[in-house]
């Protein structure tokens, strides 16, 4: 029994139950460790860690604007430089993130149990693709205007025109800032707290000590 | 993992102390310079967004012609098909799939009503000659008016722009020629703007009728040309001016660069009639791959096979000195 899990009294009904799978599933020391393995010294380790940086400047000046209206930024100098911030936070977002999920493939960073942490990442860039392109139709410019034009027939031959309108600025606007940023946070929220709990995956090849969950095959399978 | 599983996992391995907080921070104040720096030197791309207003006035003829086809039901968004109507126009389907007609109209579509003779009608109060033009068209037998638009638009091939009238030569067009230049006037005037946008509620947030009017003319794709946007210059990717778009979305965008999804006759029923659809199913089924790496054999193999890893735990396999497959024969 871990330190936090014996700080939870017994009893206390549901909230007590609760309190205690928290504190066995997700405990503290597991959820910010202070030792690493060695091998985390290694450059492809940050683009994860800028990632959700450059998700959090995103989120940040995306309120920012969300906050002026989407008109704002058109006709204020202000407003046209945290739009800046927000563009060029996209652009670092995603080549980050693609960074990271291709080194995670070469590193076959699924083994030993981690299948589920790598589909959530992928969801994750799945959603984000979304969100960018919701992102462009509400520029309100000319760019807004072309992409939703061309965009629409796509959309309509696979069937999501009866969900998806692109050329309703409404519902995409509405999709961009509430709908789709809260599902990354979400997905980016899961996918940290699922790193954290399984550990970084050991290096291929690495000596097996006997993994409680890996399979027999190791590690390729998850 | 347990603790207790996770201990066991690192056994022998070598820990160092690592803090994640400091690293998080570092590299959020990190972003924050660099992003910043961007959006001072670079700015954020902003080409304002075309009115119908500004269309009318710079290419008056391709908005009457792009009208005409609207009210005689010939253009892209009248011939359409789902989700804006019943028609089959630009209905793609793939082998047995049909999901365009599957899914049914859902954003109904009258190009005819919606774009020409509703506005006319709001223009036509206090206008006797649009009246008695709008009179006539409407009064005029289904075959006449299809001959009086049919003409308009053979004749609006050598028609002339003169003070944002537009005139052709002289012929059988009926009332064609009033209408359409009251409508150009409308449009010049921004009413046209703000009647395609008004939905019989106060607000409106909504383009579709704007927008697929606009579409279905040549103004609109000739400026996303000059910009590189179209979808066979890699559009999706682009962004106005020399800023960089949607670049993660290469692979989506080649598809319609390469054969069989820009060729007409293409290749087991898919040509660039489908393509849309079609490069959407291939892109899904890649990405369901994607998603499922980890569980299918071979695939998940790939990493192993071409040692990218060498590099990603260089220092990791220098302090051991061994190869990747050398040493406890798990692999």
């Amino acid at each position: 029994m871990s330190r936090s899990q014996a700080a939870v009294p017994a009893g206390g009904g549901w909230t007590g139950a609760f309190r205690r799978q928290i504190a066995r599933r997700l405990p503290l020391e597991e959820l910010l460790p202070t030792n690493q393995p060695a091998y985390v010294h290694s450059w492809v380790y940050l683009f994860g860690a800028i990632t959700i940086a450059a998700l959090i400047w995103v989120v940040a000046s995306g309120v920012v604007l969300a906050f002026f209206g989407p008109q704002w930024w058109h006709h204020s100098s202000v407003g046209r430089f945290f739009n800046s911030i927000h563009f060029w936070g996209v652009q670092v977002f995603f080549i980050f993130m693609v960074l990271h999920l291709w080194t995670q493939f070469w590193a076959a960073g699924w083994r030993d149990g981690r299948g589920l942490t790598w589909v959530i990442g992928v969801v994750t860039f799945l959603a984000s693709v979304v969100a960018g392109f919701t992102g462009y139709i509400s520029q309100q410019n000319f760019a807004a205007q072309w992409i939703a034009v061309n965009a629409k027939d796509a959309v309509n031959a696979t069937g999501m025109g009866a969900l998806f309108n692109p050329l309703n600025f409404g519902q995409a606007y509405g999709i961009h800032v509430m709908l789709l940023p809260a599902s990354i946070v979400v997905l980016v929220a899961a996918h940290i707290v699922m790193v954290r709990m399984k550990g970084i995956v050991r290096p291929i090849d690495a000596p097996t000590p006997g993994v409680a969950d890996a399979s027999p095959s190791n590690e390729m399978a998850s | 993992m347990s603790a207790e599983a996770k201990a066991a996992y690192y056994r022998n391995v070598r820990m160092i102390p690592f803090d994640l907080v400091k690293e998080l921070a570092l590299a959020t104040g990190g972003v924050l310079i660099v992003v910043m720096i961007l959006a001072a030197v670079f700015s954020s791309p902003d080409v304002p967004a075309v009115t119908i207003a500004n269309w009318a006035a710079a290419d008056p003829v391709d908005f009457v012609t792009t009208a005409t086809s609207e009210l005689a039901g010939s253009s892209t968004s009248a011939d359409y098909g789902p989700p804006y109507n019943n028609n089959a126009g630009s209905v793609q389907t793939l082998w047995f799939l049909k999901p365009q007609s599957w899914a049914g109209v859902h954003t109904p579509v009258d190009p005819a009503n919606q774009f020409v003779l509703q506005p006319l009608q709001q223009a036509a109060i206090g206008d006797p000659a649009l009246t008695a033009a709008l009179s006539t068209f409407l009064g005029a037998s289904s075959d006449q008016r299809a001959a009086w638009l049919d003409a308009y638009s053979t004749s609006l091939a050598d028609a002339q722009a003169n003070n944002g009238q537009v005139t052709v030569a002289a012929g059988d067009y009926g009332p064609a020629p009033v209408l359409m230049n009251s409508l150009v006037a409308l449009a010049r005037s921004g009413g046209l703007d703000g009647l395609l946008l008004a939905s019989n509620q106060f607000f409106a947030t909504d383009y579709t009728g704007s927008l697929l009017f606009m579409g279905d003319g040549g103004y609109l794709e000739g400026l996303a040309n000059e910009q590189k946007l179209t979808g066979n210059q890699w559009g999706m990717m682009h962004e106005t001016g020399r800023y960089p778009g949607q670049a993660w979305l290469w692979l989506y965008t080649l598809g319609y660069q390469v054969p069989p999804f820009n060729e007409e006759r293409g290749f087991l029923g898919i040509n660039s009639g489908n393509a849309d659809l079609a490069i959407t199913v291939t892109m899904g089924a890649l990405t369901l791959l994607l998603v499922l790496v980890p569980f299918v054999p071979g695939l998940r193999d790939i990493p192993r096979w071409i040692p990218i890893h060498r590099l990603i735990w260089r220092r990791y396999y220098a302090e051991k000195g061994v190869g990747p497959r050398a040493d406890d024969g798990t692999a």
